[in-house]
């Protein structure tokens, strides 16, 4: 999957899951969680729609990779 | 012979006084079962999905949507609804839903059936139980009979909240580029099935777009309209993407004064908390370690879908001991404690954007942390959403407030009457820990209890603490269903 793919697949998911969230203001280098305030059920939301949509997997030892938004496009892109 | 009954806008939670009915779900002659979805209404905090306890079939609808009633008002009529079938438990899959029918249970020492909240209403009220006739299951009376009988009639109260307010005609609206009108439920249901509520024609009063429009628009069935102007199909994108910014605004707005409803609903029962309840706290540090390592190995050996979180541990931990120090568990009431013989345990979300809602997860203690996680997941999807049931709300035996996401080490709460318990659970964090006399690093995380004095002191508060501190550091029982 391209980054480009990947970033749709992603901003999509997170959309769902914090609707008021205008992912424009995000800082795609910081923690998702700081940035729209997800929890750990949001966050484990996202790991499922990413899962879902992409058929990508992210083990939880792997959340580490995952922490900025930059960071789970290339994760997906790269798994994907 | 059959019989009639009313349904009534049901209490929703220990300070509600009034509720808005937004949306019909069902129409005269249509037949409805025990615990089906009939309405949805809106509260100061959120917009629940209302179930009704009898069987029959709908006489008369009695309130319009957009109306604000009293709790207890009649809203509607059902006739053919017989003998009151004893409650059964639901055989819905969600367990969060397994106990929905039940009203709560009968304190055997009263003559009158009803539960400690009624009695508790009633005494407020200066209604005397004993004079009512019940219309829960068996005769109890339940919360709508007091209510019922302390503000007789349809009470029309205050202006409803300003998203329902607006006496203007959709035509006016619609063409004025601004927001559609649509309950929540017309909205989620839109966003699921990728319609656009900007091309659905509204049939509910002024032109408020429910459920049944958007399924009609979906199957592109045009709905039956009053008068409404036929939508513009056409309309160049610019024209679109203006309606769509006037909307986000006004959404914004109702966003807004919506929150300041909720604000104001939770700093009454707040201030009212603390007026009457002397609290106490206590804190203890927990260990995790064990808890979380086998959390690991357990996400590590089943698929995304099966991951539990661990609050999910935190929670069942929490029921469990709620079971061993039963004086945190349950309501004051008439000057007394009651302890329930259940644990319906309240978990405190917060919204996005603000205010706080804190519905029960029913008999948490009995779940395995599967049907926990999933209970949760449930419940804060519904009140994130706006779409709890009206049996989620039904009142929680003792309340859990996690703030762990947000980083805070310790919370110190403020108890939601009529329980008498408040836990708290703050951020997991790797501190020094000694064991055996060896130092190491492990994941802890700050427990507290803010606790009714009027029913317990530190004793035992201690022993609730400590027994929650034992379950975690046993996670594999904590998988077991109650036996």
């Amino acid at each position: 999957m391209t980054p480009d793919e990947a970033m749709g697949v992603v901003t999509d998911v997170l959309h769902h899951i914090a609707p008021e969230a205008d992912l424009d203001d995000v800082d795609p280098a910081e923690d998702l969680r700081d940035e729209i305030d997800l929890d750990s059920l949001d966050f484990l939301n996202l790991i499922e729609g990413i899962k879902e949509r992409t058929g990508v997997d992210v083990p939880e030892a792997d959340y580490p990779q995952v922490r900025s938004l930059d960071a789970v496009v290339a994760y997906v892109a790269r798994h994907a | 012979m059959s019989a009639t009954a009313e349904f009534r806008m049901p209490s929703l939670g220990a300070d509600m006084d009034e509720g808005t009915l937004v949306e019909w779900l069902v129409a005269p002659g249509d037949r409805v079962r025990r615990g089906q979805i009939v309405a949805v209404v809106d509260t100061a905090k959120a917009a629940i999905e209302v179930e009704v306890f009898s069987e029959g079939v709908v006489d008369e609808l009695l309130v319009e949507p957009g109306t604000t009633v009293a709790v207890g008002t009649p809203l509607a009529r059902l006739t053919g609804t017989g003998e009151q079938p004893p409650p059964e438990p639901a055989a819905a899959p969600e367990p969060a839903q397994a106990a929905a029918a039940a009203p709560v249970p009968v304190a055997p020492a009263h003559p009158v059936a009803a539960s400690p909240i009624v009695r508790h209403l009633a005494h407020e009220h200066g209604v005397d139980l004993a004079a009512l006739h019940g219309s829960g299951p068996h005769g109890e009376v339940t919360r709508a009979d007091v209510a019922a009988a302390s503000a007789p009639g349809p009470a029309p109260v205050a202006p409803p909240v300003p998203e329902q307010a607006a006496p203007g005609t959709s035509a006016a609206e619609r063409s004025d580029e601004s927001r559609v009108r649509a309950s929540p439920l017309a909205r989620r249901r839109a966003q699921e099935r990728t319609v656009d509520l900007a091309t659905v024609i509204g049939t509910g009063p002024d032109g408020v777009v429910t459920v049944a429009d958007v399924d009609a628009a979906a199957a592109n069935v045009p709905a039956t309209a009053p008068v409404t102007p036929a939508p513009h199909p056409a309309a160049p994108s610019r024209r679109r993407a203006a309606r769509r910014s006037g909307k986000k605004q006004h959404e914004k707005d109702e966003a807004v004064a919506k929150q300041a409803a909720m604000r104001e609903a939770i700093g009454a029962l707040m201030a009212r908390s603390k007026r009457e309840i002397p609290h106490y706290y206590l804190r203890t540090t927990i260990d995790l370690a064990s808890a979380l390592a086998w959390l690991r190995e357990h996400n590590a050996a089943v698929g995304v879908e099966e991951r539990l979180v661990p609050a999910a541990l935190l929670l069942k931990a929490s029921a469990l001991a709620a079971r061993e120090v039963p004086e945190v568990n349950g309501c004051y009431v008439d000057g007394r404690f009651e302890p329930a013989d259940h644990v319906h345990l309240g978990v405190a979300v917060a919204l996005r954007g603000g205010g706080l809602v804190a519905p029960a997860i029913h008999d948490a203690d009995t779940l395995s942390l599967p049907e926990l996680m999933a209970g949760l997941k449930d419940l804060v999807a519904r009140a994130r959403s706006g779409r709890l049931r009206a049996s989620q709300m039904a009142d929680p035996t003792l309340t859990v407030t996690n703030l762990g996401d947000q980083g805070v080490e310790e919370v110190q709460g403020v108890i939601y009457p009529p329980q008498v318990a408040l836990v708290g659970f703050g951020k997991v964090v790797e501190r020094p820990w000694a064991v055996d006399g060896h130092l190491g690093v492990h994941p802890v995380v700050v427990a507290t209890l803010a606790a009714d004095h009027r029913v317990t002191d530190g004793h035992q508060g201690g022993r609730y603490l400590a027994a929650v501190e034992g379950h975690l550091q046993r996670p594999a029982e904590l998988d077991a269903t109650a036996s």
